[in-house]
């Protein structure tokens, strides 16, 4: 092709003119030939410590304290300047507008890549998706997030850092049990919020007074008005059983302060705010992996990327795609990046030039000639499980050459079940797309029942999947810290979710 | 257009509070840590960094996690060589972990290195020694510098302008581009003045005053438009930071490693040691340890002997102080050398050696030594009877002699870390009140 245009940038070095030059071609491709939708962007440019805390504490601007974050700092750094670990060249957040980090040490080919895959690829999918639709605000995310990191420095405050730390310690033991897999949460409103929690501690604080402690104890009297009030919130129903724990939690927990409950409810919403993510993995790196293939390739047939920063360019994306295979020692899992390039790749060739077995295995799509539209209505319409069930095709699976393997913890050997041929297909396909449902892979632990008329013991189940059990050590652990919560004993139950025998159970007085 | 934010400017650390409360959190674990290590380390690398391991008790965060030792998992896997269905792998001793990690779903989360700065290895080794404040930042100080002059410069602030050379300059470069001078100008002016003073002015006159005229208008634009100080003139003085002249330093590290000496003994002498070697390393460029144990004979040693091997015999303190005699005349010449001595024992003695090492010291070696501070470690259940008398085992009571003979000799009995600083408490009184006043070379 003809060099008509000029270069973007020339060189290694960046400034804020060749930035916003280069995200202009960029807007231009994205918007304009590939059709893609996002939220207005916003770009901040970062050091390389900044990127660190950035990740330690859980990616997002602006977080409150907690010792947690400051140990995932430092072993995340130690990691880091021992060279053992690599910087993400890039952090992207989910809210209106597009928050994307770029660091300061990347060349300017690299900012280029970085802001076609975050600004465009990941923003693109955020806004599109029907989970982040439906189950984020990406407009109150960082209003939230400002709210919790005052209201939790408020409480320290006000209640001490030792206190404050207990209740935010039990609640990140339980944030994996603090989601809704099946109800949407409300929306949030930070504004509403906010006026919610200071009414609830004025209200408190009117209320208090200091004659009712003096006032002498009826022998029998605070047992009946509990037992009368805890009557009526059983009336009105526990909602049992219940999965999400934190939820349980801080709704029923007889002793907990309105500001306790505030926390875990804090630390449920950002849980749930990621939730997501989580199931999107595959789909959203692949999504935003292949929005920047494209366009970095379309920029450089314009003319406006030189050969060298091509060649840079396209040597990180080589690295971002690398799948090792299981026996390797870089191995760590599949990639999600090369898996869900290769999908993408793979759907568009389906697309536009299919084969026999491709007409075969997916009537609907296959030879449709709109690439880009079909990848899009997969992008809006799938999580990670859903996505690899409707699309990964056998020639993919071919490629990555994968099999199946079931691993019995009682049997001194693995067995292969399936591999890349005809009868080994579908197995692969459906398994592969199970291992990506957080919902299968998660414990599944549930409030089954509470007798808050008697001992309040709160009863818990765990429902065993395939014989897998709870590590011990950390399970002890984490339901202390249920009952820090809950203020009275429990009891966890294991049963079979196969027969529903009960399996063992564990009290805690 | 997006909107660009350069967050580089951001105040840096912000995680530093979140560190802090981790330190806090694992605080005993990182003290016993730091503890070991200056245990099994050498006594110049306490003052330094170091790599802690955080042990995964104090820093758990625990969760409900599937264990990896039950059930039945599927894993579909990526580079499938020679497998075909059905194919079974016999799995690594060790059960199922490997099979786990291969899966990349083992979570790595053993105990972690956590690099503590220097300041934050210090607090945590000072913690028990109980040293005051005052003294802690000086230990802690790293080197002073001194500004001394060091030429001129053309840009610095007001106050270390260079008059003279200013002037010097201004001057150079007026002459150089023919600034008209105050003299000069003044006279053409009074000479119009006084023509136009004139009542009547005849034709030559008149034609005088106009050139005239015209020749103060030209110098009038010479001299404004060259500055009679022009900002290229200025000088200012120049500083330079040296760092403060140091001399060496040689620290005699004196121990008893006789049987009676155990590991808490030897743990105690280890901090008095670290401490005065901190001490030194503030004041001094370079500092030799020379380490001298003894029984009945004295050897120099390693660091490493000098801690960790045993060696059985019986006890003559004045063996050592030969052997470091020996040493000091042989390779420490007092006049080039500041010489300090740490001593450690229990205060066993062979019968009629103290009065001969008192002697040694009061006549001979106090003569060379800069300071000299001996320990006698003691039982904690004797430290309430040893405490406050003046008896006590034949050396404590012939090196009282040297004490109140010679300034810089200082004893005393420890029977716990905090008990180690007053020995050096004259030391660190002198430092700061009159810093440097004893430096040799």
């Amino acid at each position: 092709m003809a060099r008509r245009a000029t270069l973007l940038f020339d060189g290694s070095e960046w400034n804020f003119a060749t930035l916003s030059r280069t995200y202009e071609a960029i807007e231009k491709i994205a918007v304009g030939e590939l059709g893609l939708d996002v939220y207005p962007n916003q770009i901040e440019i970062i050091s390389s410590e900044q990127m660190l805390d950035a990740y330690s504490s859980i990616g997002l601007p602006l977080m409150y304290q907690h010792w947690s974050f400051g140990k995932r700092f430092a072993s995340e750094s130690h990691r880091y300047r021992k060279g053992r670990a690599g910087l993400a060249y890039e952090l992207v957040i989910n809210s209106d507008p597009c928050i994307t980090y770029l660091m300061e040490e990347n060349t300017m080919a690299m900012q280029a890549l970085v802001t076609a895959h975050a600004a465009f690829g990941h923003n693109h999918f955020f806004k599109n998706n029907y989970l982040f639709r439906q189950w984020t605000d990406a407009s109150a995310i960082l209003g939230y997030m400002d709210f919790a990191k005052k209201y939790i420095a408020k409480c320290e405050e006000r209640h001490g850092l030792a206190a404050v730390e207990e209740i935010l310690d039990s609640a990140h033991a339980l944030m994996d049990q603090g989601l809704f897999h099946f109800r949407r949460p409300p929306r949030l409103s930070p504004a509403k919020v906010t006026e919610r929690a200071r009414e609830r501690l004025e209200y408190e604080e009117q209320a208090h007074s200091d004659l009712w402690r003096t006032l002498p104890a009826p022998v029998g009297a605070v047992e009946i008005e509990e037992a009368e009030r805890e009557a009526l919130e059983r009336k009105k129903s526990l909602h049992l059983p219940e999965e999400n724990l934190l939820y349980f939690l801080e709704k029923h927990s007889l002793i907990l302060e309105p500001w306790q409950r505030e926390i875990l409810r804090i630390v449920r919403v950002i849980a749930q705010y990621f939730y997501p993510q989580g199931q999107t993995k595959v789909m959203n790196e692949g999504c935003a992996t292949f929005v920047h293939y494209k366009i970095v390739n379309r920029l450089f047939d314009q003319g406006r990327m030189s050969e060298g920063s091509m060649l840079e360019l396209l040597a990180s994306h080589a690295n971002v795609v690398f799948q090792p295979s299981f026996d390797d020692p870089r191995f760590f899992g599949i990639n999600p990046y090369a898996l869900g390039f290769a999908m993408m790749g793979d759907i568009e060739r389906i697309a536009t030039q299919p084969t026999a077995e491709d007409r075969e295995w997916f009537p609907d799509i296959a030879g449709n000639g709109d690439g880009m539209s079909t990848l899009m209505n997969a992008w809006e319409n799938h999580r990670d499980e859903s996505f690899i069930l409707q699309y990964l095709s056998p020639a993919l699976i071919r490629k990555f050459r994968l099999f199946h393997l079931s691993d019995r913890a009682v049997d001194g050997f693995c067995e292969v079940g399936s591999i890349h041929d005809e009868r080994g297909y579908s197995s692969i396909r459906s398994g592969l797309a199970r291992s990506y449902d957080p919902a299968a892979q998660r414990p599944d632990i549930q409030v089954v029942d509470v007798d808050l008329l008697g001992d309040r013991r709160l009863q818990l189940h765990h429902i065993v999947k395939n014989g897998i059990l709870l590590e011990e050590s950390q399970r002890d652990a984490t339901l202390v810290h249920i009952r820090r919560l809950w203020g009275y004993g429990l009891c966890l139950t294991g049963i079979d979710a196969s027969n529903g025998a009960e399996l063992h159970t564990i009290s805690l007085a | 257009m997006p909107i660009f934010i350069d967050r580089r400017l951001n105040p840096k650390d912000r995680s530093l509070s979140n560190r802090q409360r981790f330190l806090k959190r694992v605080h005993d674990d990182l003290k016993r840590s730091i503890g070991e290590q200056v245990k099994e380390g050498r006594i110049c690398d306490v003052d330094a960094s170091h790599s802690v391991p955080v042990p995964k008790r104090g820093a758990d965060e625990p969760k409900f996690r599937n264990s990896a030792a039950s059930g039945e998992r599927h894993y579909i896997l990526p580079g499938n060589h020679s497998f075909s269905a059905g194919d079974r792998i016999a799995k690594r001793p060790g059960g199922g972990q490997g099979a786990d990690r291969a899966a990349g779903r083992g979570e790595d989360e053993d105990d972690f290195l956590f690099v503590l700065s220097r300041d934050e290895v210090l607090d945590l080794f000072f913690e028990d020694l109980e040293l005051p404040d005052m003294v802690k930042l000086s230990l802690r100080e790293t080197v002073t510098y001194k500004p001394h002059r060091a030429g001129f410069a053309t840009s610095g602030t007001p106050s270390h302008i260079n008059v003279a050379r200013t002037l010097g300059n201004s001057l150079g470069r007026r002459i150089a581009l023919r600034r008209p001078s105050e003299k000069e100008y003044q006279a053409i002016a009074n000479e119009v003045t006084a023509l136009e003073a004139e009542p009547r002015l005849s034709p030559p006159h008149r034609r005088r005053l106009t050139a005239l005229r015209v020749e103060l208008e030209v110098l009038e634009r010479r001299r404004k438009r060259i500055a009679f100080l022009d900002p290229v003139d200025v000088r200012f003085n120049r500083f330079e930071r040296l760092p403060l002249h140091n001399a060496n330093a040689v620290m005699f590290c004196l121990m008893d490693v006789s049987a009676s000496m155990g590991e808490r003994e030897k743990d105690l002498a280890k901090r008095f040691f670290v401490l005065l070697h901190l001490f030194l390393k503030r004041r001094y460029d370079r500092i030799n340890v020379v380490f001298i144990r003894h029984t009945d004979e004295a050897r120099e040693v390693d660091e490493e002997t000098f801690f960790f091997s045993k060696q059985s015999g019986g006890t003559v303190v004045s063996s050592a102080l030969e052997e470091m005699q020996r040493i000091i005349l042989d390779r420490y010449p007092s006049s080039t050398w500041n010489i300090y001595v740490a001593q450690a024992s229990d205060g066993d003695n062979a019968t009629g050696d103290s009065e001969r090492c008192a002697r040694l010291l009061r006549n001979e070696l106090m003569k060379l030594i800069q300071y000299y501070a001996y320990v006698e470690i003691i039982d904690e259940r004797e430290s309430e009877i040893f405490g406050t008398t003046d008896n006590g085992t034949a050396l404590w009571r012939a090196y009282r002699t040297v004490n109140g003979a010679v300034a810089s000799f200082q004893m005393t009995r420890i029977a716990k870390p905090a008990d180690i600083y007053p020995v050096f408490r004259k030391l660190f009184v002198k430092q700061t009140s009159a810093s440097g006043q004893q430096l040799k070379g």
